[in-house]
């Protein structure tokens, strides 16, 4: 780690923690919903620990809540992490060692770290990388403990407006992306399409079923 | 309760595989330009989903309320350039004000 190294891993340290701070009341609000739909302390712990993706957390959770199958669940947190095979292919070639050590590093990206770590140029900055990541990893474990332990304390989430924190934290990462027509148009489908399926279809399955407006892009790269 | 174990155990496996594929394969490749133009949308239209669902809907049926107007504005104002913090601070405060006045 070179004194460069050093700098751009603290920078982003210092830029991970608003985002921290987000990632924090939406991991309690984890925490909240798993202990009231029953799932126990250890399991939500450990899926915090050791999947640490939220939209993944959240929409496996909605979906076992709401009855669904541990396929459905599966299939949709899945589908929901798919975002990060573009992303850890953009990252490759920033990364140094061989397959192991890559695998391992490639295991730091969340969204927002992703996002600032990104230059211009196409390349990354893997310590900025690796600085924006540790404050989130932390924050979500502390948010999920939290949550899960004081669960019955904190009463009735809806009351304090926390169910509006993970609507509001995607639309916060999202309407940021919708920078080109495209974009714009597919996401206008997907919430359509999921909207148009929630009353017919089984839980899970609008969300699901969104992701076929990202057909799009096929047509797009014909040209 | 096994539900939940099958699903996390698969999904501590499928994020791994997930997030490590591209660093362990791709390493210095580019991807074929249909597969990566899919991709990049799958963000725009997972990430709208979930948010039109918890924001539009309750379980099986449409429903809008307090939260529905929070977020809405906060929408609104991440749209004008306001951080994540501040969208889910200001998303949090409306709808924790609009359920005190009343609003379901």
């Amino acid at each position: 780690m070179t004194p460069a190294d050093r700098d751009a891993f603290r920078s982003g340290v210092r830029i991970g923690i608003p985002f921290a701070a987000a990632g924090l009341v939406l991991s309690l609000s984890f925490g909240v919903l798993a202990r009231e739909a029953g799932f126990g302390i250890v399991a939500p712990m450990l899926m915090s620990l050791l999947v640490w993706a939220g939209s993944a957390q959240f929409s496996a959770l909605a979906v076992l809540t709401a009855g669904g199958t541990p396929l459905a669940a599966i299939a949709a947190a899945t589908l929901m992490n798919s975002r990060f095979l573009p992303m850890g292919a953009a990252l490759a070639p920033s990364l140094p060692g061989g397959p192991v050590k890559r695998f391992f590093q490639g295991q730091t990206v969340v969204d927002a770290s992703w996002a600032v770590a990104a230059r211009p140029d196409g390349t990354f900055d893997r310590w900025v990388l690796f600085g924006t990541s540790l404050p989130q990893f932390f924050a979500w474990q502390i948010g999920t403990l939290i949550g899960l332990l004081a669960g019955d304390a904190i009463g009735d989430l809806d009351r304090w407006g926390l169910d509006a924190v993970y609507p509001a934290f995607f639309a916060a990462i999202l309407i940021p992306e919708l920078r080109s027509r495209s974009k714009i148009g597919v996401a206008v489908a997907g919430g359509l399409i999921a909207l148009a399926l929630v009353p017919v279809a089984p839980p899970g399955v609008p969300v699901l079923a969104a992701a076929l407006a990202a057909l799009w892009g096929l047509r797009r790269t014909d040209a | 309760m096994t539900y939940f174990w099958i699903t996390l155990g698969a999904l501590i496996v499928s994020t791994a595989l997930i997030k490590g594929a591209g660093p362990v394969l791709l390493g210095g490749r580019e991807l074929p330009a249909r597969f990566n133009g899919v991709i990049s949308l799958m963000a725009p239209a997972l990430l709208t989903a979930l948010v039109v669902t918890s924001t539009f809907a309750d379980g099986d049926h449409w429903e809008v309320g307090a939260m529905t107007i929070g977020v809405l504005v906060a929408a609104i104002a991440a749209w004008r350039g306001t951080s994540a913090l501040w969208t889910v601070a200001i998303a949090v405060i409306l709808t924790a004000a609009l359920r005190l006045a009343g609003m379901p």
